[in-house]
């Protein structure tokens, strides 16, 4: 199971699902370039500029590690990178958990992404005016600590903090995203999950989602807001647990 | 030091402050604003305070979510980093975001917020303190404007220094029957000056060829000057003497004509292809000796050291000859190779030596490359100064 966080966060976000799910799957969690521990100087302007850069990333994990069978849980942003890696190699795939899914942020000629440009913009002026100073001041204290997790209490400060260069492309490439056509080609089984009251991913997209690609559930949560995995782990879990047991009995049980 | 007298009255009178001090009146009307929201977001009260700087009565605001209360951008900024954030470490500090208040006004707010959990653990809500930020903010953005321009500015600088410095070097050495010439530059730290090493290879007809390498003192705009005057004034005199001396001290006579204050060092030599090599005479002003590396590895510098240009009164210089056997390499370089330095060692003469003599007999472009990106791996890939290396080998 291949647990691949949102934009904003890092692998931090799946502390209250992962352990949910070690006993039985083999987990892997990882940082998206940019974000967390990972190593910036992998990070390649051009080929991260759109979502397939990082989907690549992912079939590298996957090829690395040998993986097959997989169980790709995206978050946010992720969802849409699951569905980019699991279409390039479904081989490789035997199911898909979106959380909050999203393949088009945009509004665009009648369909409903819930923005406008001038929003992203707005997101971008956000990002800077919360990075100012951050970028000298803190960027040393991570590089020094991310290779000791140990630090916990110290550590806690930069959950979820970024690269604010790589974080505002990765917006770029998140918010200006079209990946509505790449839907109908997922061939494994999909779980979608839909929060209650999320702005970033309306139930309308949701919904856009569930009914583009082929062999979908939709699974409406009481969860409100975009991260159900930290506010309602439980419910994420049970609804992950009833998807997995409907598809293989035996994941469930053994 | 003075001791301050301690005025018991005051004292006394701070202390029954304090004690009047309502609870109730110290939340509603303290000096930032203060919001309760469920974990969901939705507004459930909110002091006076909070209420008088965005002009919501407690009515409107119990309608509203959070995000009602934020720009589409920074919305997107609550739910993606904010909440995350929050649900993680149980607080969020400093978090600058704009809220939109009941006329439509924006208020620019720092936010700091904490988690409360109930007895199970669970969150139930969460507590914001809002700070008025409005001069904080404008002052920030000033700032960003500025770093914005300053990094523009270095960029500029970076590229007009990169384009005057493609005008102080030839293109690619050309083609010269009976032998190869490479040449290597790599400027100093980031590039955004334009540094005083050059180089030029250019025909003197007569079936000769004329290859300087060079060191003007000093960087920038005064450096480029120099490194352009010493360029046109090599090439013109070249033609005119066929003695590398004296070519080295016109330069010198139209330096202190012309620029009183500016000093170079050079290794001036014309080439000419001869049956069994290249025959080269060579003046060397100042500046570090040609090395010749045989086919065997050995390596000996060649010519004598002369004076360096500019300074007062002419300088004593000499005419070397050389030839070059065919396979045998010529190779030039200026300070910024074995003067680079690390940890306050030095590359040396030893080191170059050593890696000319391992790498004997290879293309001479190839071991212009070799010996700069050498010493710039040697610093680590930042180098100090500029470096330039050129080679000339005799082809058989």
């Amino acid at each position: 199971m291949v647990f691949a966080h949102g934009f904003g966060c890092d692998q931090n976000m799946w502390r209250h699902l992962e352990p949910r799910f070690a006993d039985r799957f083999q987990t892997v969690l990882f940082d998206h370039l940019g974000a967390g521990g990972s190593d910036l100087d992998a990070y390649d302007p051009a080929r991260h500029a759109s979502l397939d850069g990082y989907a690549e990333d992912v079939l590298a994990i996957v090829r690395e590690l040998d993986l097959h069978d997989v169980v790709f849980v995206g978050h946010s942003v992720s969802a849409m990178i699951g569905v980019l890696a699991a279409v390039a190699e479904p081989d490789r795939f035997s199911a898909l958990v979106l959380i909050g899914p999203s393949p088009r942020y945009l509004d665009d000629d009648g369909y409903i992404g819930g923005f406008t440009e001038g929003d992203i913009e707005g997101l971008l002026e956000s990002l800077d005016s919360n990075y100012l100073g951050w970028a000298q001041a803190m960027a040393p204290a991570i590089m020094a600590n991310a290779d000791r997790p140990q630090l916990g209490a110290e550590l806690s400060e930069s959950f979820c903090r970024t690269d604010p260069d790589v974080q505002k492309r990765f917006a770029r490439a998140t918010f200006l995203s079209d990946n509505r056509a790449d839907l109908a080609s997922v061939r494994c089984p999909t779980l979608v999950l839909q929060c209650s009251d999320d702005i970033i991913a309306p139930d309308v997209v949701g919904r856009f989602v569930a009914d583009q690609i082929p062999d979908a559930t939709l699974v409406q949560l009481r969860a409100t807001g975009h991260c159900p995995n930290l506010s309602a782990p439980e419910e994420t879990a049970a609804a992950m647990e009833t998807f997995l047991r409907e598809l293989q009995p035996s994941i469930g049980t053994s | 030091m003075i001791d301050e007298p301690i005025d018991l009255g005051a004292l006394a009178s701070f202390r029954e402050a304090l004690i009047e001090d309502d609870p109730a009146d110290l939340y509603e009307h303290a000096p930032c604003g203060y919001v309760s929201l469920r974990p969901s977001g939705r507004v459930v009260k909110a002091n006076r305070t909070f209420l008088s700087w965005t002009g919501y009565t407690a009515t409107s605001l119990g309608a509203l979510r959070i995000h009602d209360l934020l720009a589409p951008g920074d919305r997107i900024f609550y739910e993606t980093h904010f909440a995350p954030s929050l649900a993680l470490q149980g607080h969020v500090r400093e978090v600058a975001v704009e809220l939109r208040c009941a006329d439509g006004r924006r208020l620019p707010v720092l936010l700091n917020a904490i988690l409360v959990a109930d007895d199970l653990g669970e969150p139930a809500a969460i507590r914001l303190a809002v700070f008025d930020a409005r001069e904080r903010r404008a002052y920030e953005l000033e700032l960003l404007a500025a770093r914005r321009e300053a990094e523009a500015a270095a960029e500029r600088a970076r590229a007009l220094a990169a384009t005057l410095q493609k005008t102080l070097l030839p293109p690619s050495p050309p083609s010269i029957p009976g032998m190869a010439v490479g040449g290597a530059y790599r400027p100093a730290g980031d590039g955004s000056e334009v540094g005083g090493d050059f180089y030029d290879v250019f025909e003197i007809p007569g079936a000769a060829w004329g290859i300087v390498i060079g060191d003007v003192c000093g960087k920038g705009a005064s450096a480029a000057v120099v490194t352009a005057l010493a360029r046109y004034t090599l090439r013109a005199e070249a033609v005119r003497s066929p003695s590398p001396a004296a070519v080295l001290a016109r330069l010198h006579d139209a330096m202190v004509r012309d620029h009183g204050d500016g000093f170079l060092t050079a290794v001036y030599l014309t080439a000419t292809p001869i049956d069994d090599g290249v025959g080269i005479r060579m003046s060397a002003a100042g500046h570090h000796l040609p090395l010749l590396v045989d086919l065997d590895g050995g390596v000996r510098p060649v010519g004598r050291t002369g004076h360096l240009l500019g300074m007062l009164g002419p300088p004593r210089l000499h005419d070397d000859d050389v030839v070059v056997r065919p396979g045998e390499t010529l190779v030039m370089t200026t300070d910024g190779v074995i003067e680079a330095r690390r940890d306050g060692e030095f590359y040396g003469e030893a080191r170059l030596h050593a890696l000319l003599s391992a790498n004997a007999g290879i293309g001479a472009p190839e071991l212009a490359d070799l010996v700069a990106n050498d010493a710039i791996d040697f610093q680590r890939g930042a180098p100090r100064d500029d470096i330039a290396v050129v080679t000339l080998q005799a082809v058989g």
